[in-house]
């Protein structure tokens, strides 16, 4: 188990305060200014080392992603953004970073914004979290107070940071669309290339990063990025917020270490499953986009990005969604169906019609109204949306809906059976919609 | 995508308070100069605010002058963001939160409770005091069931107190905010599992990071950098193995550095004695070395060879134990081991403080880590049948904490 000196996130369950002095204390802001004088490439260089892979879903490694932002040119600033949209259905980490542990975060955006050319920085929350936004503002207002950030701070580098909200789109999680919403524009993803880091916020070169990837990055450098790498698995390194929902005991969010297995993470932190372990029926790995897994696959079950990958799932945001036997699973996956389909920005056509068609496919499955040949049809439309949008939003419409045929079939055919036993001729329809 | 249009009726104009005018001029400086185009997400939000909660098109309007732009760029954020209520809501706006995760802990039973109390989905209860949406995931799934009401969040909520919590707001009552059950944030209820190292919050931890950097500055040896903090804990094998091979590769660097600053092997910054009086094997080492200077780390003076263990030239009956069980030794650990004359786990229990240190001092790169991690503890539970997890736990236990 992961030795709580090894925990970054002190204060994860808010039993200690938020304030600057009690931050101070945990150790955020200590030694900033030194970690600055150790240069822009030993920053860059001890992330990499630390093997931190981005914490809001992708996985893409941190520090390379810094080392991707050019030569500084005149009249284009840099700037960097911090994805603090959690959306991602089961996904509840990052506000309890910002209202208990706020300074590590803008701490780290200070720290990521010196590796990489820019002097100011946007954390942009999603509208919901009026008190996170409070909270963190609250902190940023202290920052300045105490002269740690601002034009002329005691680390002697000029750096801004300013709160940034938006107003209920899933879709401004992603980073693109994050960056036309803070520009005061629909929220609708951009094409790539051009990249952030060439052609981000107002056209400058921006990087966009999640908050706990962000915010671990102050302890990262003070204790060393070999420290780092020396917890969890290889290509798999360092420490997690898990953020455990659905059918546990107590659900709660925990920082584990990352290859925790998920009946250790659940059973230690969580009071087990519902019902006991062999209650256990699937789990979403990793917030609602990544496909489910069946229980059989969750007996010796490592949490990381690579082992969840070769299961045709992922870690994604290590956002757990524990189903036990009394779920009707069909019923689940129909529901993020919906959540899709109200999600969509109606940029890409194959999306915006998409997600809607599967999710009524799906809700009639559930019922057992369909039949049994339109399970390949709406496998065959699944991949017919994924990869064919700007964004990763098709995808992850798809997924989950692929995972359910892939594990589930034999209950979808079983419910179908069901329906078609107790109903008359007349009531079957046919038609895809 | 979700259909929104604006309502039928409308108010025949807009205009913000002179207070939150001046605070949309602060909204506005946050931005750089001809991008105020930027605030047009928090002026909307605060034009409903003042509005009772919902956007009217006066207002769209009005804050398409106050930032330059077009009405119908203004109206376009306005209808894609779902935040923005364009009719009428109750005082008390409830949106609930119907996906996955909720539902699983059952949300749809609270949809009943909305009805029941409130009336149907978008429509304003009679009194004007509530109405209600199902909307999507809010953010606080681990204290699912749950609920926003205006700017603040219910959670854990169960049909019985959702519909009392509705009745208080209905009636001006004092309400919770936050979990209604009485957790902390989304701690586990009952009790927290992580996190009761009390010295993460005395100030103990503060600096104790640097003696890395002062080492490897003493050493002038940049590729100490990789052998600087190491985790308190490692017990995934692989993390196991992983460092072990960073020790060997850094094993040479450190061995000339501790030559240079006759310093211990570098360790994890919060193990080092004098930061913490707690961690490790502080107290014996105390003993040794006297008052050890400030961040410095304390030598134990060495022990002579009359300490040396009893060794074995070759492992009985041909068959050593699995020295990897004990908990902080790996593959090049074990044929070090080995090649001193250690095989088995009641050879490691039988020694005398003396012995373990006296192996301690001879473990090159590896050295202190005998003493740290309580071989003759490990020991003693591995010659009995114990697993490693056993010998683990109880090393931490010898060491004060708790397991």
């Amino acid at each position: 188990m992961l030795h709580d000196r090894d925990r970054i996130f002190t204060n994860l369950n808010g039993r200690h305060g938020a304030d600057l002095q009690s931050s101070l204390k945990r150790g955020a802001w200590d030694g900033t200014k030194f970690l600055l004088e150790q240069g822009k490439d030993w920053i860059i260089t001890e992330m990499k080392a630390s093997g931190l892979r981005g914490r809001g879903g992708a996985g893409f490694p941190t520090g390379l992603k810094w080392s991707f932002m050019p030569k500084p040119q005149e009249g284009r600033p840099h700037y960097l953004v911090v994805n603090a949209d959690e959306s991602e259905p089961g996904t509840c980490k990052d506000r309890e970073i910002m209202r208990n542990d706020p300074h590590l975060l803008i701490e780290g955006c200070m720290i990521a914004s010196f590796a990489m050319h820019a002097n100011a920085c946007y954390v942009y929350l999603r509208g919901e979290y009026v008190r996170e936004k409070e909270a963190l503002q609250r902190a940023v207002d202290e920052a300045y107070a105490a002269n740690l950030v601002g034009k002329n701070n005691v680390h002697g580098y000029p750096f801004d940071i300013y709160v940034h909200h938006g107003a209920g789109a899933y879709i401004c999680g992603e980073e693109t669309a994050l960056l036309e919403s803070l520009e005061g524009k629909k929220g609708m993803p951009r094409l790539k290339p051009p990249f952030p880091a060439n052609m981000g916020l107002y056209g400058c070169p921006t990087t966009v990063n999640n908050v706990e990837s962000i915010a671990v990055a102050g302890t990262i450098l003070r204790r060393g990025g070999g420290w780092f790498a020396g917890l969890g698995k290889p290509n798999n390194t360092g420490t997690k917020l898990f953020s455990i929902s659905g059918h546990v005991n107590r659900p709660c969010n925990v920082e584990e270490e990352m290859g925790i297995t998920f009946r250790e993470l659940v059973e230690k932190h969580c009071g087990g499953v519902r019902g006991g372990w062999d209650n256990l029926m699937a789990v979403i790995p990793g917030g609602s986009s990544v496909p489910l897994l069946p229980e059989h696959q969750c007996q010796d079950l490592s949490m990381d990005f690579d082992t969840l990958r070769n299961l045709k799932s992922g870690l994604g945001t290590a956002a757990v969604i524990v189903m036990d036997k009394s779920t009707d699973v069909i019923r689940a996956i129909a529901r993020l169906s919906y959540f899709y389909k109200h999600e969509s920005c109606g940029q890409c056509t194959p999306c915006r019609e998409g997600t809607g068609w599967m999710w009524r496919v799906v809700s009639r499955m559930a019922e057992g109204r369909a039949e049994k040949r339109e399970i390949d049809m709406l496998l065959e439309v699944t991949t017919q949306v994924e990869g064919h949008t700007i964004c990763a939003l098709g995808d992850a419409a798809a997924w989950p809906v692929q995972g359910l045929i892939r594990h589930y079939r034999h209950v979808i055919e079983q419910r179908i059976d069901d329906y078609t036993a107790r109903s008359t001729p007349a009531d079957h329809l046919v038609a895809a919609e | 995508m979700s259909v929104r249009r604006l309502a039928a009726e409308q108010p025949a104009d807009f205009a913000f308070t002179q207070d939150n005018l001046q605070w949309a001029e602060q909204q506005i400086a946050k931005y750089p100069e001809g991008r105020q185009a930027s605030a047009v997400i928090p002026l909307l939000w605060k034009a409903q605010e003042q509005h009772h909660g919902w956007l009217p098109e006066p207002a769209i309007r009005r804050i398409a002058e106050m930032l330059g732009m077009p009405v119908i760029r203004v109206m376009e954020v306005a209808t894609f963001y779902t935040m923005f209520n364009l009719s009428p809501v109750g005082e008390h706006f409830v949106q609930l939160c119907g996906t996955t995760p909720c539902m699983l802990r059952g949300a749809n039973a609270l949809k009943d409770v909305c009805r029941k109390v409130i009336g149907d989905e978008r429509h304003v209860s009679e009194d004007g005091k509530l109405s209600w949406l199902e909307v999507e995931c809010l953010g606080a799934c681990s204290n699912a069931p749950m609920v926003q009401i205006n700017y603040d969040y219910y959670e854990d909520l169960t049909p019985e107190n959702f519909e009392t919590l509705l009745e208080d707001l209905r009636a001006g009552r004092p309400v919770k905010t936050g979990s209604q059950t009485g957790r902390s944030c989304s701690a586990p209820e009952g009790g927290d599992t992580s996190l009761s190292d009390e010295t993460l919050y005395d100030g103990s931890m503060v600096g104790a990071w640097r003696q890395r950097f002062e080492q490897q500055a003493a050493a002038g040896d940049a590729t100490l950098a990789d052998a600087g903090g190491k985790p308190a804990d490692q017990s995934r094998p692989e993390a196991k193995a992983a460092a072990d091979k960073g020790d060997a590769e850094a094993g040479k660097a450190k061995v000339e550095a501790v030559a240079a600053t006759g310093a211990g092997e570098p360790k994890a910054p919060f193990s080092a004695p004098t930061v913490s009086g707690k961690s490790d094997d502080a107290p014996k080492v105390a003993g040794f070395a006297g008052q050890p200077a400030p961040g410095a780390v304390a030598e134990p003076e060495p022990v002579s060879d009359e300490a040396k263990p009893e060794l074995l030239t070759a492992p009985r009956e041909g068959k050593g134990d699995d020295l990897k069980m004990i908990w902080g030794v790996g593959p090049k650990l074990e044929a070090m081991l080995h090649s001193m004359g250690v095989f088995h786990f009641d050879q490691i229990a039988a020694w005398t403080d003396d012995n373990l240190r006296w192996v301690d001092q001879n473990l090159g790169s590896f050295k202190g880590r005998a003493v740290r991690e309580r071989w003759i503890v490990q020991g003693k539970v591995l010659a009995e049948g114990g697993s490693e997890q056993d010998a683990e736990d109880a090393a931490r236990r010898d060491r004060g904490e708790t397991v």
